[in-house]
């Protein structure tokens, strides 16, 4: 039905219509009218973040532990610019957002007027797509498209701009109906190529599955269909860090994470294989290593439901464009069709190696000393919150690697991380997110001291809301992935890498009103695990661990999958000047 | 466990010669994209050539069809296949745009360009100027006793062929209006 109502009204109305819950935002003088609707209704929660960048952050991990778009409300200027590395994030990891922000009057747009700024052209090319609505009526329609084009194909951010005026004027609204979009990216695979898979899949010798954030971005099905799958066919199955979680890290088909700090076993099956089926991963340098050694001796397949995705860095040869979803459900129609043929043998002997491979333990480490091991705090986290229906969230750096490397995920949408764009700052608001969508949930962060104080205000937000997320910061007292950075390629010399002056991260909890913990001891870590776990509030678990630990497996830059750096080798003179100028 | 294989200063490649494994010929291809006429698609499609660090040889850009809202932006780039083919797939991506078609590869086009060119002198090289643009079948569309104004219509190396020949005869302004395509038949 469509009603007359103000700008403002429509927004909240909208977003009603499209089945919002919560909304994170922050207040100011070119959304003060919408505050005004959000304030006169009791449908949709808003969360008062304490910086615009924590708002974008806590949507994108609402987003990503539901399936559901996150939605921000921030205001004009640096409301809209504090926004910016939120949606960038989004973007890289294909994340569905819709971010309002609000804008100055119309007759006022380029005047640089007190809080403006371009904000549809700041953020164009780090949203999906952007409007700028000058026009009340055209409000209620842009909303709803907005909706669509975040989460339909490849999902991503997507950015309102709403000057003040439009706010405030009546104009009509038109409720959500079928999207009469022209953009509706196709989502069914193109059958010849699905089937030349299937025949690649029934004689291949060494074949693996490499998976990615599109089978968790597709939905739980994609993720059960690819279990189905790999049960089926009995092929070894690795995944990027973005993917973790599709397939169980209980499974016995698990390689490990690849790429550059991935499991020995993964990078060389990437490595030797003869058949890589890529699922909704997209040839990232984190992955590929150096592109001329990659993977020599295989048949590609690639299956992304983002055409821009093929042949972009990795040349493949059977490109299947459409939803993993849709194509994993024709995949195994077809495979079994044509009588669940695998060439059994041969992939008996590609396990063989494989498990060679596994025999390394590329993951070993010793727990010695009085110093607690970054390996060691997160091996006890693991054990003692397996059980618990658990999400966990990082920040940026190598406790991130470590948490990715020693914490298992046996479903999608439980781990939630920065990995296109490696947002230090990203983890705790993003588990604030988290925490509101599953109030019930044992929502842990996993940080280092560094990116933890980068978004440290959100314990604001999180004792306003009594959200009991956990902050279990790995303190090294030093921004560890550079400085192992600077010990490989720098001689050494540790420039800035540091954390000096750091708070006591106990007192900090307490002037919060939250729940501090030390540990240094490795005989304490499992009961102050536990006291954190149990506590009913918020806590920052300050974690003393040693220093110089390097995060290994590595590909150093420049090197192939099948050129690895494991723990304790020498460290100097491996990354040659042409490896030095990659990042 | 020490490194395995480790060969210390053994490779020479770099993760950004990303197309080292295909063909480095330079192609040039003229793309017409259809797009809906809404406020910020040209930034889009020249931010994506910019942001992406393609090339763009020359663009033209306006409403076609007022009625239904839709515009031809034609651009003429160049680069490998690989790149032309990741230009078109991210334009296509561009949520305005509704058909990126490749008149370089999808059959037969005609392509034309108009283009303006003053040209100053007296005596002998004015009449010879005027001479030449008659052979290239230039119009004269201003004239003073000193300079002509000369617009020509045609293909880009028609249009390059004339400056060429202008130049020494006291060629000082050029305007041109960058490459309109269509394909040919039906």
């Amino acid at each position: 039905m469509t009603r007359k109502m103000t700008g403002a009204k429509m927004i909240v109305q909208a977003l009603i219509d499209q089945g919002v819950d919560t909304v994170f935002g922050y207040p100011g003088g070119a959304v003060l009218p919408i505050y005004d609707e959000v304030f006169q209704q009791n449908s949709i929660k808003h969360i008062l973040v304490r910086h615009e960048q924590g708002a974008v952050h806590a949507a994108e991990g609402y987003a990503r532990s539901t399936g559901k778009p996150g939605v921000v409300l921030v205001t004009s200027g640096p409301g809209a610019t504090n926004a910016v590395t939120g949606l960038t994030d989004a973007l890289l990891d294909s994340i569905p957002l819709v971010v309002l922000t609000g804008q100055v009057p119309t007759f006022m747009i380029g005047s640089d007027a007190f809080q403006e700024a371009d904000t549809v052209g700041i953020t164009r090319p780090c949203t999906k797509h952007n409007w700028l609505v000058k026009e009340t009526d055209k409000l209620s329609g842009v909303l709803h498209e907005a909706f669509h084009v975040a989460t339909s194909g490849r999902p991503g951010p997507v950015l309102i701009d709403i000057p003040k005026d439009v706010q405030f004027a009546t104009g009509t609204y038109e409720p959500k109906k079928p999207s009469v979009s022209h953009y509706q990216p196709p989502v069914k695979g193109d059958m010849q190529a699905i089937t030349e898979l299937v025949a690649a899949m029934e004689t291949a010798k060494r074949p693996v599955f490499y998976t990615g954030g599109g089978v968790i971005n597709s939905g739980p099905a994609a993720s059960q269909l690819l279990r189905e799958l790999v049960e089926a066919t009995g092929f070894p199955i690795t995944s990027t860090l973005m993917g973790l979680g599709s397939y169980p890290a209980s499974g016995d088909k698990w390689l490990g994470m690849l790429g550059m700090h991935g499991l020995y076993q993964a990078n060389m099956a990437m490595h030797d294989c003869d058949l890589m089926i890529n699922i909704g991963a997209r040839f990232d340098d984190r992955i590929t290593g150096v592109v001329d050694l990659f993977s020599p001796k295989s048949t590609k397949a690639h299956i992304d439901i983002d055409p821009s995705s093929i042949n972009k860095i990795i040349r493949v040869d059977i490109p299947i464009v459409g939803d993993v979803g849709h194509v994993l459900e024709d995949m195994l129609k077809v495979w079994k069709s044509r009588g669940r043929k695998t060439n059994s043998e041969a992939v008996a002997k590609w396990w063989k190696k494989i498990d060679e491979w596994r025999s390394i333990d590329c993951l070993k480490f010793e727990q010695k000393g009085k110093v607690i091991k970054p390996q060691y705090a997160l091996a006890r986290l693991e054990a003692l919150t397996k059980k618990y229906d658990r999400y966990i969230t990082t920040e940026v750096g190598q406790h991130q690697m470590w948490a990715a490397q020693y914490l298992g995920f046996e479903d999608p949408n439980r781990w939630m991380t920065s990995g296109g764009l490696g947002t230090m700052g990203y983890g705790f608001p993003a588990s604030i997110g988290v925490q509101m969508a599953h109030p019930d949930a044992l929502v842990i962060n996993v940080a280092g001291e560094a990116s933890w104080l980068m978004n440290m205000q959100e314990m604001g937000t999180a004792m306003q809301y009594n959200l009991p997320v956990k902050q279990f910061i790995l303190n090294n007292e030093r921004l560890g992935m550079v400085r192992q950075w600077q010990e490989l390629l720098h001689g050494e010399r540790y420039s800035q890498s540091w954390s000096e002056s750091l708070p006591d991260f106990v007192k900090l909890a307490e002037a919060f009103g939250a729940k501090g913990i030390l540990c240094s001891d490795p005989d304490d870590l499992d009961d102050a695990i536990m006291e954190m776990i149990t506590y009913d509030g918020p806590v920052i678990f300050d974690c003393l661990v040693e220093k110089h630990e390097n995060c290994f497996p590595m590909i150093p830059s420049g090197k192939a999958h099948n050129d690895m750096m494991l723990a304790g080798v020498d460290t100097q003179g491996v990354i040659d000047a042409k490896g030095s100028v990659l990042v | 466990m020490s490194a395995l294989k480790l060969k210390k200063g053994s490779t020479s490649h770099s993760a950004y010669n990303l197309r080292a494994n295909f063909s480095d010929v330079i192609e040039r291809h003229t793309l017409a994209v259809l797009v809906e006429n809404e406020p910020g698609v040209l930034a889009r499609v020249i931010g994506l050539f910019s942001g992406r660090g393609y090339n763009i040889d020359s663009l033209t850009v306006a409403e076609v069809d007022h009625t239904g809202h839709r515009s031809r932006i034609t651009i003429v780039t160049s680069g490998t296949p690989q790149v032309i083919e990741q230009i078109k797939a991210q334009l296509g991506r561009i949520v305005p745009v509704h058909e990126v078609h490749d008149l370089t590869v999808e059959g037969p086009s005609v392509e034309r360009e108009l283009a303006m060119f003053k040209v100053s002198g007296t005596g002998d090289k004015r009449v010879e100027a005027l001479r030449l643009a008659d052979i290239f079948r230039a119009n004269v569309v201003d004239s003073t006793l000193e300079s002509f104004v000369f617009e020509i219509t045609g293909a880009p190396d028609k249009i390059d062929a004339f400056a060429d020949l202008m130049r020494p005869l006291g060629l000082t302004d050029v305007a041109r209006t960058g490459v309109a395509a269509l394909p040919r038949g039906d």
